[in-house]
């Protein structure tokens, strides 16, 4: 793999926080992955595995611990690490990507139109017109132009959603971020928002790196997965190599780390993952003794 | 330190036993305290960034001054208060000519409750009563806002949007709370000293033009530029404490609830203790 075609490198990150009673508590734990540049990447995992910390981290909304997480967009000419940049370096970075987060996150004070409209009057000198332009093709791309003068408050979880993407692609961005883009959602409507996120790839040619624990959503959106657990990366790969995981019967998958991607991807009620037999198996797996 | 023998622990033994229950105490102290510094330094660097985006947006070309926001923000945070700065100064103004007039009359010195309405209201309850006004009407607001947008991932959205949330947000709430607690300081004293004008007219029965006539001769210019100083510092601590308590809120709706009566308390708390500050201040000053 060429180093121009990896957009995001994440070496041996470390995140830790501190519980209420001052231990800290490493929720990321030594990650490392490479996105590369046009691809889908789901990252998946269980609740707590630490997959939003990760994205969070990616965004440069947390500080990290340790490690590295290395930005090489366009007209760059060597990669930046965002753990060491300034605020104002780090914007500079912010407006290659774009986010679509959990809950949509519009701006409750602002219309739709006004909510896609943002980043363009912030980050750009056009007249008026042409992000008039802009918000209407924007707003056509997610289906959403009927509602361009309604207050968030106004639309349902999947509209505000699909306005979020609208916003999110404002800038024309490199790479995409979904946090959880099918939570909450009913399948009919995660799967509309699913074929979107795919059009958009397609359309506007960007890296996409989603977080979700759906595995319906991740299998169609997937080029390649990462699997998290514990703060740890337990595989890295292809999608077929996770749809060959996940039609496996759990007594011809070998090894620890397999046997519990099998049982999360198949939402099995019991196994590695779940058994207090499991459990300690996966900590001799993650070394603890 | 000696070893407590085998199979007895610390409370066998009194003298030690207390050393370990001051060190706790001790220790919990030190952490207050050490939260009490760094809450003071979260807002000295909340001020001072806030400070840094007003001086950019006013003198450096492209740095937007979000004219607009402070627009809406005046209106939300100073018009919508001048009903009820006013009715409270009315108020204040009446309870204090009736609560002066008994011990004036009896010095024969009734129109001297013009000196004493005047005096209290310009330099002390003007500002003081508009402040704790403000911070329950605009402050609490303020941070149940912002509060409600840190949950709502809004704050995380301007920041991954490239955007500051102090200049985007707390910059315009703050320049307009400002503002605002000057402007309602003004009309506070105006209709304060007016409510004591019209109860010692009409209750007290002295004379239009004597009451007018003192409360000249007792105000000075130093009385309302002390009065109304205090009110623009009053309006920093409300915007600061609020926008502070909203940025930090954890824990969903509860979380904002806690955010908003951590700001009343708190804005209540810090305005009297800087009044007496400035009082004292003033008072060693000769002001």
């Amino acid at each position: 793999m060429a180093e121009r075609d990896v957009v995001i490198t994440v070496r041996d990150l470390v995140k830790s926080f501190r519980d209420d009673a001052g231990r800290e508590v490493r929720v990321l734990d030594g990650v490392s992955l490479d996105v590369r540049r046009g691809e889908t990447l789901v990252i998946m995992g269980g609740s707590g595995c630490g997959k939003s910390t990760l994205l969070n981290c990616l965004i440069g909304e947390y500080a990290i611990n340790s490690g590295r997480i290395l930005y090489q967009t366009k007209n760059m000419r060597q990669p930046a690490d965002i753990t060491t940049l300034a605020d104002a370096e780090l914007n500079e970075i912010r407006k290659r990507f774009g986010i679509l987060f959990q809950s949509g996150a519009l701006f409750n004070s602002l219309t739709l139109a006004e909510n896609v409209a943002l980043p363009l009057e912030e980050h750009s000198n056009v007249d008026p017109a042409v992000i008039e332009f802009v918000v209407t093709m924007k707003l056509q791309q997610v289906k959403m132009l009927a509602h361009r003068d309604k207050m968030p408050a106004q639309l349902s979880g999947g509209q505000k959603k699909r306005a979020g993407l609208a916003r999110a692609t404002a800038l024309d961005p490199e790479i995409l971020f979904y946090d959880e883009p099918s939570a909450g959602l009913d399948p009919v409507t995660s799967a509309a928002i699913d074929e979107l996120m795919m059009d958009l790839s397609k359309k506007l040619l960007v890296t996409s790196v989603v977080v979700t624990h759906e595995m319906d959503s991740a299998f169609r959106i997937a080029d390649r997965m990462v699997m998290l657990d514990r703060g740890r990366v337990l595989r890295v790969g292809p999608r077929q190599e996770f749809e060959a995981l996940r039609d496996a019967r759990p007594e011809d998958v070998s090894g620890d780390a397999d046997r519990l991607i099998n049982q999360f991807l198949n939402g099995y009620g019991s196994g590695p993952l779940t058994d207090a037999e499991g459990l300690s198996e996966f900590e001799k797996l993650i070394g603890v003794t | 330190m000696s070893e407590a023998p085998a199979g007895k622990d610390s409370r066998g033994w009194p003298a030690r036993a207390a050393v370990e229950s001051v060190g706790r105490t001790a220790h919990r102290q030190g952490r207050r305290v050490h939260g009490q510094f760094a809450y003071a330094g979260g807002l000295a660097a909340l001020l001072g960034t806030t400070a840094r985006w007003c001086y950019r947006g006013l003198c450096i070309p492209g740095v937007k001054f979000r004219r607009q926001a402070l627009a809406a923000q005046v209106v939300r945070v100073g018009l919508r208060a001048v009903p009820i700065v006013a009715l409270v100064q009315v108020f204040i103004g009446v309870i204090l000519a009736l609560q002066m007039a008994p011990t004036l009359q009896s010095y024969g010195q009734l129109e001297r409750i013009a000196d004493v309405v005047g005096i209290a209201i310009v330099r002390e309850l003007g500002p003081l009563i508009t402040a704790i006004v403000l911070s329950g009407f605009a402050g609490a607001s303020i941070a149940a806002e912002i509060g409600a947008m840190v949950e709502a991932e809004e704050i995380k959205a301007l920041r991954a949007h490239a955007l500051d949330p102090l200049h985007f947000l707390v910059m315009p709430r703050f320049v307009a709370t400002v503002l605002a607690m000057v402007a309602l300081c003004v009309i506070a004293n105006a209709v304060g000293v007016c409510g004591g004008f019209l109860t010692s007219l009409l209750v007290l029965d002295l004379p239009a033009a004597t009451y007018i006539d003192f409360t000249r001769e007792a105000l000075q210019l130093k009385d309302y530029l002390t009065g109304l100083g205090k009110a623009g510092v009053f309006g920093v601590l409300i915007s600061m404490i609020a926008c502070h308590e909203g940025l930090h809120v954890t824990g969903g709706a509860v979380g904002v609830g806690r955010a908003t009566t951590a700001t009343v308390v708190k804005c209540i708390v810090a305005l009297i203790g800087t009044d007496a500050l400035f009082t004292a201040v003033f008072y060693a000053w000769g002001i």
